[in-house]
């Protein structure tokens, strides 16, 4: 993991102190509330429908267990005891008083963390694959390209007010588990023709009110030019995008408005300006960003069915520990070791939340099992990435015990969530009681596995925080004179073959919705041949068998 | 209104800044100091005469290479922000630093903030017009805000990446 040196402490330290003096003058009224938005927005700070909410940053989704640990305390000695996993790796308090943020602030700085940009009209926290460095199928390992781009961005003096908010995710393996075609710049980590390393580039891609796949803009870009051709794309969109209307800001409309090759070659204009300047990657400065994500100090050389033997003898006398060695835990580059992931997803909680004590469990599963490292995915759950095979029964029977256990990674009730009209200012509609609703009418767990992977995403309101646009199914919070209605679409896909959802139909008021996603079921499984996945049965069939069987007159 | 510069001293200033739609005589402009638009510099460039008392300024929407090279013939360069949320300011000083090596005064007009001040320094601004009632020490806190920074600007063209480099060498 990342380790802060002299400069980082020095410059995140300088930051806590600057927004110290401006919460002071702030509260002093010597900063009008339209001049301090951007401030607090860019340190994390929004004023929600009950209180302030804080988004923590957590670059990347990593974070050691001495982090968890301090998130413990300040969820407990700030909030209310819990904590939120968010939909881009970040970690949301809901209740922090105003006043105490610059606090909070200085606790996150003693361990290496911060607030910077993960609200407002900046450069956001880049993103990446939960399983970055341990996936079998990665190619590159993402997390020090990820370092190298999160500093360039930190305090970015020429992009700090942009038209509007810039998220950056970067993506290393054969499957795309970033959604890169979903983010204002998507970079695929690719090698190229003589064994080198470098990026495809894709532009313009984003969900909100107005979905879009992002445009591939350039098919190679060396691992040295990354940084001068980010500051290019960033410069034409600084310039150009459009300031008139918030909901045309995007970088996308800039895109879409120009065409993908008119952006381009601006771009590549721009970048001949600066693609020979100081800041081109030397070599090493790329070895070292690398160095900070060296391999963990595995056992070598073990045999992976030896390890596992004793584990699928214990597959086979325990049901419930077959379920979740079957759906929570996923392979590991070195033999001998698996990934977990934490389910974030137990019916009657919101999803990705978590309470202090859980943080702290986290924490110490962490330090026991899995190198003192943790993660935060973007489908709002937690992974411990580097467990000894033989060790999975042992971690499994403490998980079950804390709740993380639940064994339905990846089926429908692993659903991803906004926070929703129960906490956010902007929702059209709540969220979370849709997905406790569908998670109840989907009890029935040998049912659930039968129908295979699919993702179910729900979102409060067109701005597309639980991802849609982008669920097998997805679900978008609506207001209808005053009331609160759900539309549902059908065939998003968040990977490389991306594919954006198709409106069913008329919305459903909330007590209709279980129902809905039942007849939706209904209507796959009967059409399912073999064991097709929702997406090639829906691919096959096509929205008509679904909208006939959900809008039937009784 | 006054000047800050970026060390936080205040000057008098008594350039007047010509409004887009306004012509001015030859007689006007040999009177004072005229910050000209940008546009209306280009229009009559064969007549006008770069000179001591002469600069151009430049809306948010204008672009850096319409001044291009030429910027290097003049004292001051204005660059105004109608809003402090409009950022395209930022792009335009820096590309006059770094393309167009304009080595002038560099000044940001209108609605900029002061906890902009530290970002407009480090994108090359060196003067900013502020308003006569403006808290002169808390401004000059505000461009001390960071004493390094992780990225290259005008400021500092040598990125912290290199020069970590250059201290492990």
């Amino acid at each position: 993991m990342y380790v802060y040196d002299e400069y980082d402490h020095k410059i995140i330290g300088e930051r806590v102190a600057q927004f110290r003096r401006q919460m002071e003058r702030y509260l002093a009224g010597e900063i009008p509330p339209e001049q301090f938005l951007p401030l607090r927005l860019q340190n994390g700070l929004y004023i929600q429908r009950l209180a302030p909410m804080l988004r923590i940053a957590v670059p990347y989704g990593m974070l050691n267990s001495r982090q968890l640990r301090k998130l413990a305390h300040i969820t407990r000695h700030y909030d209310k005891g819990y904590c939120h996993v968010t939909t881009r790796q970040n970690i949301q308090l809901n209740w922090p008083q105003l006043e105490e943020v610059p606090n909070i602030l200085a606790e996150l700085a003693q361990v290496e963390m911060h607030a910077v940009q993960t609200s407002g009209n900046c450069i956001r926290n880049v993103t990446t694959d939960q399983f970055a460095g341990v996936a079998p199928d990665e190619i590159i390992d993402p997390r020090p390209y990820c370092e190298i781009i999160r500093q360039w961005s930190t305090f970015h003096p020429e992009f700090a007010f942009l038209p509007r908010k810039f998220k950056i995710a970067v993506a290393g393996t054969q499957a795309d588990r970033a959604a890169i075609y979903f983010h204002d710049i998507g970079l695929q980590l690719v090698k190229g023709p003589a064994g080198e390393t470098g990026f495809k580039v894709i532009v313009g891609g984003g969900l909100g009110r107005t979905p879009v796949i992002g445009s591939v803009i350039r098919e190679f870009l060396p691992e040295q030019d990354i940084l001068t051709y980010l500051e290019a794309i960033l410069r034409i969109y600084n310039l150009y995008g459009r300031r008139d209307n918030k909901f045309k800001a995007r970088i996308k409309i800039l895109v879409r408005a120009l065409g993908p090759d008119v952006f381009a070659e601006k771009v590549e204009q721009e970048w001949q300006h600066l693609r020979e300047s100081p800041s081109r990657l030397p070599q090493e400065e790329i070895e070292r960003a690398k160095s900070f994500f060296p391999e963990h100090a595995y056992v070598r050389g073990l045999a992976d069915i030896n390890e596992m033997a004793s584990i699928n003898k214990l597959r086979g006398e325990n049901r419930d520990f077959g379920n979740w060695l079957s759906h929570n835990v996923h392979g590991h580059k070195v033999p001998g070791y698996r990934a977990v992931t934490l389910s974030l997803k137990f019916t009657g909680v919101a999803p990705g939340d978590l309470t202090d004590r859980q943080l702290e469990i986290i924490a110490d599963l962490a330090d026991r099992y899995s190198f003192g490292e943790a993660r935060t995915t973007h489908n709002q759950n937690m992974v411990l990435a580097d467990v000894r095979a033989s060790h999975l029964y042992e971690l499994w029977l403490e998980l079950r015990e804390a709740g993380f256990a639940t064994p339905n990674i990846g089926t429908l009730t692993d659903i991803t969530c906004c926070p929703g009209g129960d906490f956010c200012s902007l929702a059209n509609a709540k969220s979370i009681p849709i997905a406790e609703a569908i998670q109840r009418e989907f009890d029935d767990l040998d049912y659930v596995y039968d129908l295979g992977h699919i993702e179910l995403n729900i979102s409060g309101c067109m701005n597309a925080c639980g991802h849609h646009h982008i669920g097998n199914i997805g679900i978008l919070g609506v207001d209808k004179k005053g009331e609160e209605f759900y539309q549902v679409q059908l065939g998003g896909n968040s990977g490389y073959n991306a594919a954006l959802g198709e409106v069913l139909g008329p919305s459903f008021s909330r007590e209709e919705m279980p129902n809905v996603i039942r007849k939706i079921i209904n209507v796959f499984v009967e059409n399912r041949e073999g064991e097709e996945e929702f997406m090639e049965t829906f691919s096959r069939i096509g929205m008509g068998p679904f909208k006939e069987r959900v809008y039937a007159k009784a | 209104m006054p000047k800050l510069n970026k060390s936080g001293e205040v000057f008098a200033d008594d350039w007047q800044v010509q409004e887009k739609e306004q012509d001015l005589s030859a007689e006007q402009l040999s009177a004072g100091k005229w910050l000209v638009h940008v546009k209306w510099y280009l229009a009559h460039k064969d007549t006008v005469t770069p000179s001591d008392n002469l600069g151009v300024w430049l809306d948010s929407d204008d672009e850096a290479s319409d001044l291009g090279d030429a910027a290097k013939l003049f004292p001051v360069v204005g660059v105004n922000f109608p809003v402090f949320s409009d950022g395209r300011g930022f792009s335009i000083g820096r590309t006059l630093r770094e393309r167009y090596g304009f080595a002038g005064e560099l000044r940001a007009l209108g609605g900029f903030m002061q906890d902009q001040l530290f970002y407009l320094q480090r994108c090359g601004f060196d003067a900013f017009i502020i308003k006569e009632d403006a808290n002169v020490e808390s401004m000059k806190q505000s461009l001390r805000d960071f004493s390094d920074f992780y990225q290259a600007a005008v400021d500092q063209p040598t990125p912290l990446f290199r020069r970590r480099l250059a201290k492990q060498a």
